[in-house]
């Protein structure tokens, strides 16, 4: 297991999401972890950004009209970016508070809009900023550094 | 204990075939809502749970749960199933609630 890449990938990866489009962000967060994994990370880091990325991705599919999830990796860290057209938020604050949500009844029955997801993101970040403009849409980055020696307990 | 053993010792259907019967299950989580599964649930942890839409095998995936145990007897759809199958998550259900299934993995596992 690695602390930092010795090389630089230059991996971006890159995943379309669409409205209600629920499936493809469990996708795209398998594929991340599949390519992190070959790449040799720690488990704990790779259980991190994939959280990030199942999340973040679920925010678009559930708020969102389109979007993208848009992955890069660097030699120390990775930087997960969502840029959405959509509702946006009107308080980032209220809705990074766990148990907030905004989603509709039939989303809360299928499990998601728990008002779970953006503190399950703070949580697994090093470095998060959210921008969004209500009626336009949402932009998230999220980092996490890979060599990390406070959260190993985690796992 | 592995997915086949905890299945035969609790009378429970397997309905994924041979999917992951020989994996090792160390402990378990009872919840329906996707974003807390994502952040509690262990290594090696079976999911009970009511959701049986395709949705919930995207996060079996990224926690690589070895086997989601449905309660109740519930009804499944084929697609779902077919689904598990392919993605590596042994679908198990049982009768009993989620509460009593609960209890009667936690009480195998800590037996050992």
């Amino acid at each position: 297991m690695v602390d930092s890449l010795t090389y630089t990938p230059q991996i971006t990866l890159e995943f379309k999401i669409g409205e209600k489009d629920f499936f493809v962000a469990g996708e795209c967060a398998s594929r991340v972890k599949k390519t992190l994994q070959q790449l040799g990370l720690k488990q704990n880091v790779i259980k991190r950004i994939a959280i990030i990325i199942y999340e973040a991705a679920m925010n678009v599919a559930i708020h969102a009209t389109s979007g993208m999830v848009t992955v890069h990796v660097e030699p120390d860290a990775i930087t997960i970016r969502t840029e959405d057209v959509g509702a946006g938020i009107e308080d980032i604050d209220l809705a990074m508070k766990e148990g907030y949500s905004t989603a509709t009844y039939e989303i809360r029955e299928m499990g998601f809009g728990a008002g779970m997801g953006l503190s399950n993101i703070k949580q697994c970040s090093d470095d998060l900023k959210i921008e969004s403009k209500v009626g336009v849409g949402t932009t998230l980055n999220a980092k996490v550094y890979f060599q990390d020696q406070t959260r190993q307990a985690d796992g | 204990m592995t997915v086949g053993e905890l299945a035969g010792v609790l009378g429970l259907e397997v309905l994924t075939g041979d999917t992951n019967l020989d994996r090792e299950v160390r402990s378990g989580y009872t919840s329906d809502l996707l974003s807390d599964v994502i952040a509690n649930i262990g290594d090696d942890a079976v999911w009970i749970t009511i959701q049986r839409h395709m949705n919930i095998l995207g996060v079996a995936k990224l926690k690589d749960v070895p086997a989601i145990i449905i309660p109740r007897k519930l009804q499944l759809e084929e697609g779902f199933i077919a689904k598990a199958g392919q993605e590596d998550i042994a679908i198990l259900r049982g009768s009993a609630s989620a509460f009593e299934l609960s209890g009667l993995i936690y009480n195998e596992l800590k037996r050992g």
